[in-house]
């Protein structure tokens, strides 16, 4: 059945202002096909996305859903006509202080001719028939907020299916789902298939691209810039369509520590967890990576002071290092660029300045009197230094693009020199531009700091580590060189498959 | 709201419809609208009335704000830290209270009463904070329960009654001690300003508190901090910023501008009259909410909340000497409040996406 285009776009054209973002793309989705778009940061995704979902209108151009025209005014109408869309951020799609049951049928909750009094039983009801149908292994009468993310973006997907739409998208759906949480996702995809719905998936992630794609599409600029259904799916030729580059394999020069900078020994950072000993060397930069949960953020937060270890010692510089707070951590010299800077990072009411000076606010103050222009001159030259596209360093955060106010964030702690340097997951949601500006930058200001980079994407430490470091179950349970990695053990540590602890 | 945000503007970066120079008419509406609207009904006023224009006039504007525009001041700084405090009205007339009772039944002298009323103001602020920082109690609902408190707690010592020169105490005798004139002069001395006996000195603790406050939020660290605090409280614990100290602070700040107030409403009053004081709150919080709507700002700001104070002043003012009733008075002030706060967040709103 892959050859009826069920939904086609036409000529769409979209702009803000005087920006022009989409520039007559024209797009086929076909039932139960899984069309990947991939698109960097700024290229028109989200905008196509809700144009195809209601939320915006477009300028010019048409989309025929079967062979009737389609142009939502609202959600709900793209809804009705059989669009749906499964938003990035999970919580969007469902509401924390009800059951299950009541979040399945929530849509239908509030749809014309409906009675006025709430029936328990009719719901659950309506909820188990939607359930048996997706298929939907989850306790009808558990609190939404007892649910892992998984469970809530499948409760979601389940909501929408329940209007029997033609057409899904899927908005970087992966994005806070750990690998069996996503393969959970994959197989519904499958189920969603084998029904003939034409699915839209839109990602960063290469593994999840291979995983699922039927056939990809670049988005560059606002316009398609390439289309690969060939098998074997070309996704090398697919990410250098959608960069308009060609970057290939990226090769660092592998550095040697120079002399040792932190050590930690015998720290736990989990109950039951194994200890872990690691020793960081001025000039280098290490990657710890493993799979979503295994602890890369608790540790992470435990060398900048948020959480106490169970046990175990940490040295800096050859002195106790035991922070109690981030604030003793950054007077020690140690900075964390924290996991996901929606919540941790930016001050969405802050310019750009003034989110790069946060943490640092007596060296930029006089007797407590901010000195803005020492601020600005600073900001200024990270600017420059990063690539950072704005107006001026006065600009608003929130109205850069996502990679930009990640290289903010970033920024933010290069100001000032630090003994140990510590990012957590410094590329999510980052497109590969913005990644190698960032990873260029660390490599370069390496100077004689320690730097430890926490990375659930094997690719992003092989193409910005010295030294890869394996997490799993709260613990490291692997070191590698990266000139001459045996990717097979690497793999194999990450699955969890060897765990006895290597020296260093 | 916070995620909604996030995502929105990672995705319409290029689609930031601004033009680089110059300000659309709709920009210079949201800057300048309510600073042009108050010069307008400054304006309309002098027109319609006579002696609006006058010297006199202004300082009695200024006057009739200048405490509930210093209880404004404080609970700006817990707006700021993303917090609220409902209990600076019940603050003022505990210190009314308590500097009344210092002097006229302790028969204590201005400086003590005045230090016992900083006192009251800054421990409740503590209080306040303790309960909102560590027995995590919402902010609201805290200071709610603290104005109640409050409002009971200082009618005990006199058992409910007014406190001046004369009254009968509990057990029997006559309160003795009176209003000393150096406190008296916090609320009735003038100074010269180029016309002699102008400036109510209740005026001038205004004007000093207000650039204080204002000089603290915008150009120190602390003050940089307490808008992160307020903004993205995370992300202020993350760059290494004591969140609770900064929130804590801030009630203390709420709590002794409060005191501030109060211990002009002493002064003004001559005693401690249980009935007075009972529009502090309401004022106040209106004008630091009708501050966010002032140049654009669409969050807590000293000066904001000073020309809050300032409008809603002129307003009264003005419609009072054309002859409305003073019963109107809350609703115009009502009004203006709810204006204010469609023309912050619906047009601010938008705009800040």
């Amino acid at each position: 059945m892959g050859d009826t285009a069920i939904f086609r776009i036409a000529g769409l054209t979209k702009a803000f202002g005087p920006n022009a973002v989409l520039r007559g793309v024209g797009l086929d989705l076909r039932a139960g096909e899984v069309t990947v778009l991939m698109g960097a940061n700024g290229a028109g995704k989200s905008t196509l996305v809700k144009i195809m979902s209601g939320v915006h209108r477009a300028d010019r151009g048409v989309m025929m859903l079967g062979d009737k025209p389609f142009s939502p005014a609202t959600p709900a109408e793209a809804m009705r006509a059989g669009v749906v869309t499964v938003h990035q951020n999970i919580n969007d799609g469902v509401v924390g202080a009800l059951d299950v049951a009541s979040n399945l049928v929530l849509d239908r909750l509030n749809g014309a001719g409906r009675g006025f009094f709430f029936n328990p039983r009719k719901v659950r009801r309506e909820a188990r028939d939607v359930a048996e149908r997706m298929g939907l292994g989850i306790d009808l009468g558990a609190e939404v907020t007892d649910l892992s993310l998984a469970d809530r973006q499948m409760v979601a997907i389940a909501r929408a299916m329940s209007h029997e739409p033609q057409v899904m998208i899927l908005d970087e759906p992966t994005s806070s789902l750990s690998s069996n949480e996503a393969e959970r996702l994959f197989a519904l995809i499958d189920r969603l298939k084998a029904r003939g719905v034409a699915i839209l998936y839109i990602s960063h992630r290469m593994s999840d691209i291979r995983r699922v794609a039927d056939r990809i599409v670049s988005l560059r600029d606002g316009a398609i810039v390439g289309q690969f259904e060939d098998k074997p799916l070309d996704y090398e030729g697919a990410v250098n369509a959608m960069l308009g580059q060609n970057l290939g394999r990226h090769s660092i020069n592998v550095r040697a520590a120079g002399t040792p900078v932190f050590s930690a020994r015998d720290l736990r950072i989990a109950q039951g967890a194994k200890p872990i000993s690691l020793e960081l060397g001025a000039g280098e930069i290490v990657a710890v990576t493993g799979l979503v949960g295994v602890g890369k953020t608790q540790l992470a937060e435990t060398l900048f002071g948020i959480h106490a270890p169970l046990s175990g010692t940490m040295e800096l510089d050859g002195r106790p290092y035991a922070p109690k707070t981030p604030q003793s951590a950054i007077r020690d010299g140690v900075f964390l660029v924290a996991k996901d800077r929606a919540s941790t990072g930016i001050v969405p009411e802050f310019n750009i300045y003034e989110n790069m000076s946060l943490p640092f606010l007596p060296r930029f103050a006089n007797a407590g009197v901010m000195r803005r222009r020492a601020e600005r001159q600073t900001a200024r030259d990270q600017i420059a230094d990063l690539k950072i596209v704005c107006r001026s360093e006065r600009d608003d955060l929130a109205t850069l693009s996502g990679g930009n106010q990640q290289k903010v964030t970033v920024a933010r702690w290069l100001t000032q020199t630090s003994r140990l340097l510590i990012l957590d997951e410094p590329f999510q949601g980052v497109d590969i531009a913005a990644r190698h500006d960032i990873a260029a930058k660390l490599r370069e200001s390496a100077g004689d700091r320690a730097t430890l980079i926490f990375l659930t994407e094997l690719d992003e430490a092989l193409e910005t580590a010295d030294r890869i470091l394996v997490m799993s179950e709260n613990t490291i349970v692997g070191e590698h060189r990266n000139a001459d990695v045996d990717m097979d053990r690497l793999l194999a540590e990450v699955a969890g498959q060897r765990l006895e602890v290597t020296g260093s | 709201m916070d995620s909604q945000t996030a995502r929105e503007s990672t995705v319409e970066a290029k689609v930031d419809a601004r033009p680089k120079e110059g300000l659309s008419m709709r920009e210079l509406a949201i800057r300048y609208g309510f600073l042009t609207l108050l010069v307008g009904l400054i304006v309309f006023f002098s027109l319609a009335t006579r002696g609006f224009t006058s010297p006199q006039a202004a300082v009695f504007i200024l006057q009739s704000v200048s405490i509930t525009g210093i209880l404004a001041l404080g609970v700006t700084a817990t707006l700021v830290v993303g917090g609220f405090d409902l209990s600076i009205g019940s603050i003022a007339t505990s210190s009314m209270m308590a500097a009344a009772y210092v002097m006229v039944v302790l028969e204590q002298n201005a400086l003590v009463a005045v230090l016992v009323c900083l006192a009251i103001g800054a421990l409740v602020g503590l209080i306040n904070g303790l309960i909102i920082c560590y027995m995590r109690v919402p902010d609201l609902l805290a200071t709610l329960g603290m104005m109640f408190l409050l409002i009971g707690l200082q009618r005990i010592p006199t058992e409910g009654r007014s406190i001046a020169t004369g009254m009968t105490l509990p057990d029997g005798s006559t309160a003795e001690g009176t209003f000393s004139q150096a406190f008296l002069a916090l609320g009735r001395h003038r100074f010269d300003l180029f016309i002699e006996n102008l400036v109510p000195a209740s005026v001038v603790v205004l004007i000093v508190l207000a650039i204080l406050i204002w000089f603290f939020l915008e150009y120190t660290r602390f003050g940089r901090m307490m808008y992160a605090v307020g903004s993205n409280a995370r992300a202020a614990e993350f760059a290494g910023a004591p969140v609770k100290a900064y929130r804590i602070w801030a009630y203390v700040i709420s709590g002794v501008f409060a005191s501030i107030g109060g211990i002009l409403l002493a002064a003004r009053l001559g005693r401690g009259d249980i009935a007075s004081g009972n529009n502090l709150l309401l004022d106040a919080v209106a004008a630091a909410l009708i501050g966010f709507a002032v140049l654009g700002a669409a969050k807590p700001n000293a000066f904001g909340t000073a020309i809050g104070a300032l409008f809603v002043g002129v307003l009264l003012q003005g419609l009072t000497m054309m002859n409305v009733p003073y019963y109107t008075q809350d609703f115009v002030k009502g009004a203006v409040l709810v204006i204010a706060l469609i023309f912050t967040f619906a047009l601010l709103g938008r705009n800040a996406r």
